[in-house]
């Protein structure tokens, strides 16, 4: 007989730092997705578990943690389609768990910081109309403008796991965003941070991070992309100076 | 108690708190910005917004037409003057969040493309795709890592404010991530908290929408205003409630009841699908009341169908992220069946009031956005003035707040009202209660207003939330948080957000019943028309330790007559 509950197992953590596992049963029934489920417990099982959530359409990047062993978020995942009567919760690995199901997500917006993920434009004045962008300008930049910062790539990237330094695939993806779009003039003050031993270096294009992104931002693509900008700019420099040289 | 100092403090890191945040640090680089917030500022409901803003970019367009569209949208409760000068200030900044990167949808010449909305004259809503508050929310975010005077304090929750001599003297919070007691102090505040549309159950609202800046504010003592006035936007998805965007219905698609028939013609006979949000809920309800609602696998309680399959074409490129939500969370493709809606809360009307200035009638506190009524929405507003109104008026407050921080000096700390409020917390809420529940308590809130405070409203409906609300309290006072612990305790959250939610359904309800008319999204059955005699007002409340002290002010017409409003 097919069971009428799902099992949930969550993997948790006190304040003081002592670890166990809970097992809850949830009615199928009464949820759709992982999210739902986590709210039930919470609502009617254990008060006492704490995970993030908030806009649950899968567009606030809250409620990322590790779903039968893969990052995902748990607003998006729908228990039913997870083919498992038991579902395995755990929080985000490669981030310092805070309690339960809450990881500090911090260092994921200081590697985004750190890319200057802006337009950077000389001072202007208060415009009175836009800067012309046609639509395939927009299509360059489009996928990695959508990331949520849900920070589901980080927690996949086995560099990430190893090196804490590494600047990571959203940071890079964001800073592709920002050199792509053609009312920015900031990929050369960007390319000094990206273009170093713990940024696009680093990678080693495992792809795990397109993977997870639950947005298809294709990070991977997107450090693909800025070290072929990084080499182009070599090879200019390399010509450039090739050319004085010829004078 | 740590006590944190900075020149500014801003309640929420949503649209209108990102806006002031960046609007005060560019007005004067030597004033510090504190911008607290119970999430991290992109986690905020703004994020959610999805069709479009208003904003008069085209010269065929008019200041005059987008002020009379919003006008005629709020059923003439707006405040005239406030709505000339939003419509005037809101076309720079949808130039100004281009030049930070925000990705408006383009013509094919490369300038900004607008497309129609409901109870709009002239098609002015700007758009990044259907995900214009996510982008909007992005650039403001982004642009806001350029200034090192803007500090983020994030996941603190804010639980109290304390006025002392008409003043701002400090917020009161709690720092989720430790559970340490936390006292901001600044010389001015601006509150950019948001709405308070989860107070009821079926909702398009994030779940951290419950009112808190209201409440806080309410009880602090400060004016609340147009409380009655919630918008159920149409086409809430069943059965989750996340958004469906109005942009659907603008771009083309059809409602259709039981009989597979579109129905909007007997109530809108002009505008029909495209008729304002008030209008097309009141349609959605009536015809389920008349049996023509649908029930199936999709949800039990009738609903109404969303028909996109003939501009099946436009799906990708207009309406890319309501395709993928109804694909991930209903398994329907809306290019080949119909998507289940039902009116869902989408829009807090109410709020705190505020001058045109942003300011509330405490000198050095501000407020923009979701969270206050500067009063251009009135009874009901129209799709796409949301987003707008929190980057024009979020501008305004950063830029009112820097100057006035520039000019005083942060005041001697009330420590005993905040040790009060210290020990409320730790003594109180966390250790006592007797076995009463706050999810129960919650739920039977939230059933209770879908039930009563609905899209269509009686006396008698209204008078048993109040007793239902009343015994709710009386609960709420045995609530008991069954974490004791400090660190990210959840429930100990979510039992300060329910006192909140509980003493705003108050205002609610009341205010509802006291409207015996008809107007925007306040419909009585048993007072089906407007009454311009006796309500063209503003309901006014206030904190009392009795309740709520309720009064009327009038409400300021400049060019526009009130008229009927047909469409």
């Amino acid at each position: 007989m097919v069971s009428e509950n799902y099992e949930f197992v969550i993997k948790r953590k006190t304040e003081h730092g002592v670890s166990r596992q809970d097992r809850f049963l949830v009615p199928k029934k009464k949820i759709s997705t992982v999210l739902e489920g986590l709210v039930y417990i919470s609502e009617n099982l254990d008060g006492t578990l704490s995970f993030r959530h908030s806009c649950r359409m899968e567009i606030c990047g809250s409620c990322s943690m590790e779903i039968n062993g893969k990052p995902k978020m748990a607003c998006s995942t729908i228990a039913g389609s997870l083919g498992t009567g038991t579902i395995k919760v755990s929080p985000l690995p490669h981030y310092e768990v805070i309690k339960d199901l809450v990881v500090d997500i911090e260092p994921f917006f200081d590697k985004y910081r750190a890319v200057k993920p802006y337009v950077i434009r000389n001072n202007e004045d208060k415009p009175s109309s836009e800067l012309l962008q046609t639509p395939e300008q927009f299509k360059l930049y489009e996928q990695y403008s959508m990331c949520i910062k849900c920070g589901l790539c980080l927690a996949a990237c086995p560099i990430s796991g190893s090196d804490e330094d590494y600047l990571g695939p959203a940071a890079l993806a964001a800073a592709l965003r920002f050199n792509l779009d053609s009312r920015d003039g900031g990929s050369g003050i960007r390319l000094e941070i990206t273009d170093t031993d713990e940024g696009i270096a680093r990678c080693h294009y495992a792809g795990e991070c397109s993977e997870v992104c639950p947005k298809d931002v294709d990070p991977s693509k997107a450090i693909q992309l800025l070290r072929r900008a990084a080499i182009s700019h070599e090879l200019k420099k390399v010509f450039r100076r090739g050319a004085k040289g010829g004078k | 108690m740590e006590i944190i100092k900075e020149d500014i403090i801003i309640m929420g890191g949503g649209m209108a708190g990102l806006r002031a945040a960046i609007s005060a640090a560019e007005r004067n680089p030597k004033v510090s910005v504190g911008l607290v917030s119970k999430l991290y500022p992109l986690r905020s409901h703004s994020v959610s917004a999805e069709g479009g803003t208003s904003a008069v970019l085209n010269p065929k367009d008019s200041y005059d037409l987008h002020s009379f569209d919003t006008i005629k949208g709020s059923d003439y409760l707006a405040d005239q003057d406030a709505v000339e000068e939003f419509v005037r200030i809101v076309p720079e900044q949808i130039y100004t969040t281009d030049r930070w990167g925000c990705p408006w949808s383009r013509n094919p010449d490369g300038t900004i493309s607008q497309r129609d909305f409901g109870g709009l004259s002239f098609p002015r809503a700007t758009f990044a795709a259907d995900k214009t508050g996510f982008h909007v929310m992005q650039t403001l975010f982004s642009r806001c890592q350029m200034h090192d005077r803007i500090h983020f304090y994030n996941e603190y929750f804010v639980t109290s404010a304390i006025i002392e001599q008409s003043s701002f003297n400090a917020l009161t919070a709690i720092n989720l991530k430790t559970g340490e007691f936390v006292v901001f102090q600044g010389k001015a505040l601006i509150f950019a908290a948001g709405g308070a549309g989860r107070l009821y159950q079926f909702s398009t609202y994030a779940s951290s929408v419950t009112g808190d800046g209201n409440a806080i504010a309410y009880r602090a003592g400060l004016t609340l205003k147009d409380m009655e006035f919630m918008q159920f936007h149409p086409t809430g998805l069943v059965p989750s409630g996340i958004l469906i965007t109005e942009a659907a219905r603008a771009e083309g698609g059809y409602l259709r009841n039981s009989e597979n028939k579109r129905f909007m013609e007997k109530y809108a006979p002009t505008k029909l699908e495209e008729a304002p949000r008030d209008i097309v809920s009141r349609a959605m309800m009536w015809e389920i009341l008349a049996g023509r609602g649908i029930s199936d696998e999709h949800g039990d309680t009738p609903h109404i169908h969303l028909d996109l399959t003939h501009i099946a074409d436009k799906l990708e490129e207009r309406l890319p992220m309501i395709t993928e939500i109804a694909k991930k969370f209903n398994h329907i493709d809306p290019a080949e069946e119909p998507i289940p809606v039902r009116p869902a809360t989408h829009y807090t009307m109410g709020g705190i009031e505020v001058h045109i200035s942003t300011e509330t009638q405490v000198p050095g506190i501000f407020g923009a956005g979701e969270n206050v009524a500067i009063s251009i929405h009135g009874a009901n507003r129209l799709g796409s003035n949301s987003t707008n109104e929190c980057l024009a008026f979020g501008n305004v407050s950063g830029i009112a707040a820097a100057d006035w921080a520039s000019a005083h000096e942060i005041p001697q700390l009330d420590r005993i009202k905040a040790m009060i409020e210290e020990k409320r917390i730790w003594e109180g809420i966390l250790k006592n209660g007797s076995g009463e529940s706050i999810a129960r308590i919650r739920e039977d809130l939230r059933t209770g207003m879908d039930l009563n405070v609905g899209v269509l409203r009686t006396e008698n409906e209204l008078a048993r939330q109040i007793r239902n609300i009343n015994s709710l309290k009386a609960r709420y006072e045995k609530v008991t948080v069954e974490d004791k612990s400090r660190v990210f305790n959840l429930q100990l959250q979510e039992a300060l957000e329910l006192g909140f939610m509980l003493d705003l359904a108050e205002v609610i309800t009341i205010g509802a019943l006291m409207r015996r008319e008809s107007r925007g999204a306040h419909y009585r059955n048993d007072f089906p028309a407007r009454d311009d005699k006796r309500f063209l007002k503003h309901t006014i409340v206030n904190y009392t330790r009795d309740g709520p002290q309720f009064s009327y002010k009038d409400v300021v017409i400049t060019k526009w007559q009130p008229a009927a409003r047909v469409y």
